[in-house]
């Protein structure tokens, strides 16, 4: 448990340092985790090279989906949109650095798959879990 | 059935799970709204009837098939006897009380309902009670009411006896909330429908396992539950339903079992309550139903009752000592054995987590009751709740688990 919230995601969660809607953005995608209710959005800023300027989280949940928006959004600052598109599961796994069960993993996957379907430009509906398998 | 109180320890060493740890510290279990843990005489009959009994029922004539054919009509009788069923062939096996909803509402529903057809539901149900009535809203044309709950989280009585006016066909309610708590006045609820013309069905997946429930004296035209919720296993529960009801509705799946006789194009439906049981049953856990409800009957749903209230008095006393914790529910005496709650600028999931850290079982979600939940104003919430093996002390623990949580977010 105390594993669980380590001292990183309890600070990302209470001061995280990405929280925001970035206007204007070149890319936006938001999503909600329907068991717990909870949402998130991202926004993007991408230069002409694809390479991501700036990113931004927002939305509520637990703190272990914050925190790894927060952590996620740290990451992808410099990246390439191609390299955003194949980040995976054990990415953010390992930016949180402790085991989650599947419940939690969804917690933690949730903007993964959000700033994934905003890379791809998918629409709500072409959104799934393989995103993040 | 008796009003003596049951004895707390005998009742614990029957639940083996309970000596389980978790975190290294004894397993509190504060989940049986989602699903009740199961004693050893549950595990043991269905284990002994993998062992000892197992065969296919019906038809057959060997000795196995026999054995296992009256094991599982016992368990019926066993089921029909916890609520007072007239005939325990009104009781109809089906996988849990989400099948047997959706059995009422393809069966009966598509027979006697048409467009413009009004049901009346209420803001407290499970999705469960309220999906198959959407789908077949959506199908047939139908219009849904909704009785709203008052500001003291109680099923609204003025409010449904307006609602009567529309001369609904169907009452559909539940009668304990999985997320308040609240006890509906099911009795009061079914009459006031039956004098509106209207039928009654009761989810009753709370309400039979933590409370007497006769269905003749309640005068329910259909009560459904699942075993899983009152000490049985998961995989069956039950659709009661008034002979005359049943008799007259059209059969649900087809296949084996359910008639009596078929022809290459044609088929004649088996009497009820076979007709709505196509296919081989799930028989061990039947087996392991009726052994629940015949547990629970030795309890005495009284003294079930009785416990339960009381648990439910003292955690609210507890946690209203809680600062920036708030309970969603009304007061002690209309509540089952259920606290679900919010804390101030913390997370369900966050708390459900940390509490699983003192070996502390809750819930953190909305339930399967989201419309409940905003009605609430709030997207989820944490539940504990209280069964017949839960105690003062894990209601004090829970508390403390809770101080816990404030002190790493605070
Ligand atoms: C009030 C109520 N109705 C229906 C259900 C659905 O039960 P099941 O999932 O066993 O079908 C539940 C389970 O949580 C419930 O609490």
């Amino acid at each position: 448990m105390d594993d669980l919230y380590r001292q990183l995601i309890i600070e990302r969660y209470k001061t995280p340092h990405y929280r925001g809607h970035l206007d204007p953005h070149d890319i936006f995608f938001e999503d909600d985790n329907p068991v717990c209710g909870d949402h998130i959005e991202v926004t993007l800023r991408v230069d002409d090279q694809n390479l991501v300027t700036e990113a931004n989280f927002d939305g509520e949940g637990c703190s272990i989906s914050q925190a790894s928006a927060d952590l996620l959004m740290e990451t992808v600052h410099g990246m390439n949109l191609d390299e955003v598109k194949e980040l995976t599961k054990d990415d953010v796994v390992e930016l949180l650095g402790i085991d989650l069960g599947p419940v939690r993993l969804k917690c933690a996957l949730l903007s993964l798959k959000v700033l994934k379907a905003g890379a791809y430009g998918l629409g709500v509906d072409e959104v799934s879990d393989d995103l993040v398998e | 059935m008796t009003k003596m109180p049951f004895d707390q320890n005998s009742v614990r060493a029957d639940f083996p799970i309970l000596e389980r740890e978790i975190a290294n510290k004894k397993l509190i279990y504060l989940d049986s709204t989602a699903t009740a843990q199961k004693p050893n005489v549950v595990i043991d009959a269905m284990d002994e009837f993998y062992r000892h009994s197992n065969a296919n029922i019906h038809r057959g004539v060997h000795t196995l098939a026999e054995e296992a054919t009256a094991m599982y009509e016992k368990a019926r009788g066993q089921v029909a006897s916890l609520i007072n069923a007239a005939s325990a062939r009104e009781v109809i096996f089906t996988r849990n009380t989400t099948e047997s909803i959706n059995l009422i509402a393809k069966t009966w529903g598509r027979e006697n309902l048409a467009s413009g057809d009004v049901i009346i539901l209420t803001e407290m149900e499970h999705h469960s009670n309220l999906v198959p009535w959407q789908m077949l809203a959506e199908e047939q044309d139908l219009v849904l009411e909704f009785v709203p709950v008052t500001d003291d989280y109680l099923f609204d009585m003025d409010a449904y006896r307006k609602l009567l006016v529309l001369k609904p066909k169907l009452v559909a309610f539940t009668q304990m909330s999985n997320v308040l708590g609240t006890i509906t006045p099911a009795k009061e609820i079914i009459k006031l429908a039956h004098e509106a013309g209207a039928l009654t069905l009761v989810d009753g997946a709370q309400s039979v396992p933590h409370l007497p429930v006769d269905v003749q004296d309640l005068d329910a035209d259909f009560l459904v539950f699942s075993a899983h919720k009152m000490v049985g296993p998961s995989g069956i529960g039950a659709l009661y339903g008034k002979m005359d009801l049943l008799n007259a509705m059209p059969p649900f799946m087809g296949g084996g079992d359910m008639i009596k006789t078929v022809h290459l194009r044609s088929f004649v439906t088996n009497q009820v309550p076979y007709k709505f049981e196509a296919g081989t049953p799930a028989i061990a856990e039947a087996v392991g139903f009726g052994v629940a409800a015949e547990y629970l009957q030795n309890l005495g749903m009284d003294a079930v009752e009785a416990h339960e209230h009381s648990l439910a008095e003292y955690a609210l006393e507890r946690l209203a000592e809680i600062p920036s914790l708030t309970v969603f529910g009304p007061s002690a005496e209309h509540k089952g054995g259920v606290a679900s709650f919010v804390m101030e600028g913390l997370h369900p999931h966050d708390i459900a987590q940390i509490l699983d850290g003192e070996g502390i079982a809750v819930r953190a979600g909305h339930h399967c009751a989201q419309p409940l939940h905003e009605v609430c104003g709030v997207k989820a919430t944490t539940r504990a709740s209280f069964y017949i093996y839960n105690t003062k002390e894990e209601i004090d623990a829970l508390v403390e688990g809770i101080y816990k949580v404030k002190e790493i977010f605070g």
